[in-house]
């Protein structure tokens, strides 16, 4: 994969640090001594990535909407209202739109010109969706992709794909799964995975 | 402009590779150019830094990671703005005359401003052209600067959705010439009218168009 030559860098084993490791730090030190950024604020912005959001929220998003009627409905007409009731909001998840997978459609969300993704709720994007192969295939063989993701669409399924070229962000909303009509909402959530509010799973 | 970000549609760029229990960041360079991006006073805004990654010339940009990118297009802003100059990113000192800044963020405010609900709406008094259900077609625009409306779509036909109000214009706002906010539409094309006889019938891809890039059919 392209993003592996210089992807890794060698901090932890026997080897120097990578030049890119190296540009990265001395940069760093640039604006600290300059007073333009606080190396504080940097950890505080890597822990609030790294911890505070990732698919964990999406997946509450989903599993309420499974088990809460209105909403579900409130979701589908204001998906950003309704994320921001359990507290989800922020920077790439400004105007977010829910998309709800039934028996009969398959939506899967793509940014094909950069890596737009939401974030408050989905947290950072995994490699594969910044990267090209994905990025191109998507729009153009959606089936083939869900086939790489080892999920056969029947042809009377409908796709829709949804390519995110503005500030509005897709979450998608996927089926829930048989025979989980005794479970909580906890133990729904458990059973969302990342790739399914991408689209590139169903569950 | 177009660039080979503009990559929908294309083939033979290998198989999608994905991680099993991917960590949000690779290395801990990867954790600080995410935080250097976020925090960093540029002058710039997301749409002059997406414009930035695109004109990381192409060959470059194919072989580069996700944060490579950001590194590269985060320098080049920081350059333009005047924030660094030249002299110091070759030296890693800062120009001993230099007045030393305040950063304009502390770490109690970042995750109260990360987790602040934003919006790229503005109020403007032109209504929008068009309304769900009108049949459109995506202009056949060409420009070298930056633009959101993606090759694929480019003279093909589609049905306006949704209209989500006027929201920042990224072909002005990327190039400092004000947030110019126009109306943008969820526009569905079909995967026919996209790709020919060969693709679903029962497919489509729905992307999201500025006024200025559709016509009314």
């Amino acid at each position: 994969m392209p993003h592996d030559h210089a992807g890794h860098d060698h901090e932890h084993g026997q080897e120097p640090p990578s030049d890119i490791a190296l540009r990265v730090k001395a940069l760093e030190s640039l604006l600290v001594e300059k007073g333009l950024v606080d190396p504080a604020a940097l950890d505080a912005t890597v822990d609030y990535y790294e911890h505070k959001i990732g698919p964990r929220n999406g997946a509450r998003v989903v599993a309420k909407a499974w088990s809460d009627p209105a909403y579900r409905a409130r979701l589908l007409a204001d998906a950003t209202a309704a994320i921001a009731e359990l507290g989800y909001s922020g920077g790439q998840g400004e105007h977010m739109v829910a998309v709800e997978n039934t028996a009969t459609t398959h939506n899967m969300v793509v940014c094909t010109l950069c890596s737009c993704y939401p974030w408050p709720v989905l947290g950072l994007p995994p490699v594969w969706y910044k990267s090209p192969p994905y990025r191109s295939r998507a729009v153009i063989d959606p089936r083939g992709v869900l086939a790489e993701f080892g999920t056969e669409l029947p042809a009377d399924v409908e796709v829709r794909v949804w390519d995110s070229t503005a500030e509005v962000r897709y979450l998608v909303v996927p089926e829930r799964p048989a025979g989980t009509d005794g479970l909580d909402e906890e133990a729904l959530a458990a059973l969302v995975t990342r790739d399914g509010m991408i689209g590139t799973a169903r569950l | 402009m177009n660039g080979v970000h503009d990559i929908g549609g294309m083939h033979g760029l290998g198989p999608i590779a994905p991680e099993p229990d991917e960590p949000v960041f690779h290395a801990e360079w990867e954790r600080r150019v995410h935080a250097l991006v976020i925090a960093s006073p540029t002058r710039g805004n997301i749409d002059a830094g997406r414009h930035q990654r695109e004109l990381i010339p192409g060959p470059d940009y194919l072989c580069m990671s996700y944060y490579e990118k950001w590194f590269t297009a985060l320098t080049q802003m920081l350059l333009q703005g005047g924030v660094v100059t030249a002299a110091e990113l070759a030296s890693g000192a800062p120009d001993p005359a230099a007045p030393k800044a305040t950063p304009r963020i502390t770490a109690e405010q970042v995750a109260p401003a990360l987790s602040r609900p934003g919006s790229y709406v503005r109020e403007t008094s032109a209504a929008p052209a068009f309304k769900a259900g009108d049949k459109v077609r995506a202009r056949n625009l060409n420009p070298t600067g930056h633009i959101r409306l993606p090759r694929y779509v480019r003279g093909r036909a589609g049905v306006v959705e949704r209209c989500h109000g006027a929201h920042v214009f990224p072909d002005s706002h990327a190039h400092g010439a004000g947030e110019d906010p126009r109306a943008l539409y969820t526009v569905r094309f079909t995967a026919r009218e996209l790709w020919g006889p060969e693709a679903s019938a029962r497919d489509s891809v729905s992307l999201d168009l500025w006024e200025p890039y559709l016509e009314r059919l």
